[in-house]
C-alpha cells in the first residue's frame, strides 16, 4: 500500500467533522454519565418525596417537595438518636485515620529507606497478605476478640489499623517513599539526623499526597464499612450509621418507613460525597497509580 | 561534618558480601539498621504475627473440628469439607458465588474499558468526566446504595417500568429469586469507575506513534485497538482481572442489604460469604464456617494461580518500560 492514499486517511479531518466528532463524543458521555449519576439523583429527589410516592412516582424530583423525612430523622430511631450513629462511626473513622497513618507509615518507612536484613522476605509477605480473603481471618479473630470480652467494643475494629494490617495502604506508601531521592536520607544522616528525625522532618512531609490518599481512603472504608460492626457490635447504642441504617427494615428487607430509609441514606452518602467532592483528584490518582479499591 | 560517613549499599545482599571485610564501625551500623528497620517494623510484625498468621493457623485448626465457640473444638478429621458437598445450601452459595463473579465481572471490565477508551481521547472535560464516572466506586460500597438500588429495582419502580415498555415483565426484581441476582450484578457493574480509572492509566502509556504508524499502514480503529491497544495495555487488564475477581468473590454487604438478612428470597442471592455469615455468627458452628473460609482461599488461590500461568499467554511486558 503506498503512502499516498494513507495520508489521506489521517483522522484529522476538516474543522467542521472534528466538531460533529466533538459533538457526537460529549453526547456519547453524557448519555453514560446520566445512567451512571442517575441512583445519586433519585435518592436526592426521593428524600423530599412523601413515602407513599417514594417508589412509584415516575418523576426523579418531586413537584411539591417535603422536609418530612428529615424531620422524622430527627426523632431518632427505635429511641436512638440518629446523631448517635454519626458520632459512632465518625469516632471509628477519624480513629482508623489516625492508625492508618501512624502505623503505615511507619511500616513504609522501614521498607522504603531502612536496610535490613529480612527485608524482602518481610515485604513478599507483606504483599502476599493483599491477596488473602478476609474470611479466613474472620472467625479466629472473632474467637480471639470474644475471649478478649471485646465484643461490643472498637477495639476489634479499630485494633488493625493501628497494627498496619491494611496492605495497600503500606504499599502505597512505600511506592511513593521509594520515589524521593536517596540523597535526602544521606544529606540528612550527615548532618547528625538518626531515622527517627528522617522519618518524621523529611519523609513524611515529602509523602502528603500519599498520606492524603491513604487518610481519605481510609475514613470512607470505614464510614462504608458494613461486616465489621456487623459482627462486632451488638448495642445499638454503639452501632455505626451502616447498622443503624438497618434498623429502618424488618428481616425481610421491607421498610417500615421509607421516607425515613432514603433520607437516612442520603445523610449518611453525604460525608462520603463530600469528601470525594474535595479530594477526588487524589483518591483517582491514588486509585490509578496502586490500583486501591473504595 | 563530623565524622566520615559510610554509606549504605543498595541491597541487603551487597552488605552482607562485605560484612565479613568490613570494618568494626560498619558491623555495628548494620546491626543498628536492622534495629531501626526491626523498631519501625514493629506494629507491622505485631499486627501480622497477631491478627494474620496466628489466625491463619488457628483457622486451619477449627476446619477440622467441631467448635460452637463455648465447647472445646472437637476433632472431626475432614468431617466439615465432606458435609460442604452434601450440603445443598452450600452447592447453591458455590453456584450463585460463581454465577455472580462469571457475569458481572467481564461485563464491568467491559464497561470500564470502554469507557476508558471514550475518556482517553483529549476532550474538555475530561477531568469531570473521570470523576463523575468514578464517584459511584466510592459510594457504591455503602449501604446506602444497597438501599437506593432496592428500590429503585423494586415493583413498580423506574426499572420495573422502563423494561414494560419493551414487553418485559419482572415485576420487582428484589423479590423474584429469578431476577435479584442480576440486581446485584448491576450493582458491582455500576461501580465500573476504578478499573476504569486504572484502564486510563494505562492507556496514556500507549505512544501514540504507533497508532499512526498503523494508520498510514492502513489499519483501521478496530485493527489498531486489537493489535496494538489491547497488547499494550495488557499488563493493566491482568490486574484488573486479578483484583476485581478477587474482590467479587467476597461480596458480602450488598448481598446482605439488597436482598434481605438471610440472603433470600428462596437462597437466590446467598452467596458464599452471606453462608458462611450464617454458619459462623448465626449458627454459631465456628468449625463448618472455617473449613468453608479454606475453601474460599483455595478458590481463590486457584483463581489467582491460573491467571497468572495464563498471563504468560497473552500479557505483554515492554523490555523498556519495565
Amino acid at each position: 500500500m503506498s503512502t499516498t492514499t494513507t495520508t489521506v486517511r489521517r483522522p484529522l479531518g476538516g474543522p467542521g467533522r472534528r466538531r460533529a466528532g466533538s459533538l457526537a463524543w460529549h453526547l456519547g458521555a453524557l448519555l453514560v454519565l446520566a445512567v451512571v449519576l442517575y441512583p445519586v439523583l433519585w435518592v436526592i429527589g426521593a428524600s423530599f418525596k412523601p413515602s407513599k410516592d417514594i417508589i412509584n412516582s415516575l418523576q426523579l424530583f418531586p413537584v411539591h417537595p417535603i422536609l418530612d423525612n428529615f424531620k422524622g430523622l430527627a426523632k431518632g430511631i427505635a429511641d436512638i438518636a440518629i446523631w448517635t450513629f454519626f458520632q459512632n462511626s465518625l469516632l471509628y473513622a477519624v480513629g482508623a485515620v489516625v492508625g492508618i497513618l501512624i502505623s503505615c507509615s511507619l511500616t513504609a518507612y522501614a521498607f522504603a529507606r531502612i536496610r535490613f536484613a529480612g527485608r524482602n522476605l518481610l515485604f513478599s509477605l507483606m504483599i502476599g497478605t493483599l491477596l488473602l480473603p478476609y474470611h479466613v481471618l474472620l472467625i479466629p479473630q472473632y474467637v480471639m476478640f470474644q475471649k478478649m470480652q471485646l465484643i461490643n467494643t472498637y477495639v476489634p475494629l479499630l485494633l488493625g489499623k493501628y497494627l498496619a494490617t491494611e496492605a495497600f495502604f503500606v504499599f502505597l506508601m512505600v511506592q511513593f517513599m521509594r520515589s524521593l531521592p536517596k540523597e535526602l536520607d544521606e544529606a540528612a544522616r550527615i548532618d547528625g539526623c538518626g531515622h527517627l528525625r528522617t522519618y518524621w522532618s523529611i519523609v513524611l512531609p515529602l509523602c502528603r499526597p500519599a498520606l492524603i490518599t491513604s487518610a481519605i481512603f481510609t475514613f470512607i472504608n470505614a464510614w462504608n464499612d458494613f461486616m465489621g460492626p456487623l459482627i462486632y457490635l451488638n448495642d445499638p447504642g454503639k452501632y455505626t450509621v451502616s447498622l443503624g441504617m438497618m434498623m429502618f427494615r424488618d428481616s425481610d428487607g421491607v421498610a417500615a418507613n421509607y421516607g425515613g430509609m432514603i433520607a437516612m441514606s442520603l445523610v449518611a452518602l453525604l460525608p462520603v460525597l463530600l469528601f470525594f467532592l474535595a479530594f477526588q483528584r487524589y483518591l483517582i490518582d491514588g486509585m490509578a497509580t496502586s490500583g486501591l479499591k473504595g | 561534618m563530623g565524622t566520615p560517613v559510610t554509606l549504605v549499599k543498595d541491597s541487603p545482599l551487597d552488605t552482607r558480601k562485605t560484612r565479613s571485610a568490613a570494618p568494626a564501625a560498619l558491623k555495628r551500623r548494620g546491626r543498628r539498621e536492622n534495629l531501626a528497620g526491626y523498631l519501625f517494623m514493629s506494629p507491622w510484625i505485631a499486627g501480622f504475627v497477631l491478627l494474620t498468621a496466628g489466625p491463619m493457623v488457628a483457622s486451619l485448626y477449627f476446619a477440622f473440628t467441631d467448635y460452637n465457640l463455648f465447647n472445646t473444638p472437637k476433632w472431626v478429621g475432614l468431617d466439615n469439607f465432606t458435609r460442604m458437598f452434601d450440603d445443598p445450601r452450600w452447592q447453591k452459595s458455590v453456584e450463585v458465588t460463581a454465577k455472580y463473579v462469571v457475569i458481572g465481572t467481564p461485563l464491568k471490565l467491559l464497561l470500564a474499558l470502554g469507557v476508558a477508551l471514550l475518556l482517553a481521547q483529549s476532550r474538555r472535560g475530561q477531568a469531570f468526566y473521570r470523576a463523575a464516572f468514578y464517584a459511584p466506586s466510592l459510594i457504591g460500597a455503602s449501604v446506602s446504595v444497597a438501599f437506593v438500588w432496592r428500590s429503585i429495582f423494586s415493583d413498580d419502580a423506574i426499572v420495573d417500568r422502563t423494561m414494560s415498555v419493551f414487553g418485559i415483565h419482572v415485576g420487582g426484581w428484589v423479590g423474584n429469586p429469578d431476577w435479584i441476582l442480576y440486581c446485584l450484578v448491576a450493582l458491582t457493574v455500576w461501580q465500573f469507575g476504578a478499573p476504569m480509572v486504572i484502564f486510563l492509566a494505562g492507556l496514556k502509556q500507549v505512544p501514540k506513534e504507533l497508532h499512526e504508524a498503523a494508520a498510514m499502514d492502513g489499519a483501521g480503529a478496530f485493527r489498531r485497538f486489537w493489535n496494538i491497544t489491547l497488547p499494550m495495555i495488557s499488563p493493566v487488564l491482568f490486574f484488573n482481572v486479578l483484583l476485581e475477581t478477587i474482590h467479587s468473590f467476597q461480596i458480602f454487604a450488598s448481598a446482605y442489604v439488597v436482598s434481605n438478612t438471610y440472603c433470600g428470597p428462596a437462597d437466590a442471592t446467598l452467596v458464599y460469604t452471606c453462608y458462611l455469615y450464617q454458619q459462623g455468627f448465626k449458627n454459631a458452628q465456628m468449625g463448618y464456617a472455617s473449613a468453608m473460609a479454606w475453601m474460599l482461599l483455595l478458590a481463590v488461590a486457584l483463581v489467582t494461580a491460573v491467571l497468572f500461568w495464563s498471563q504468560k499467554k497473552w500479557v505483554h511486558y515492554e523490555e523498556d518500560a519495565r
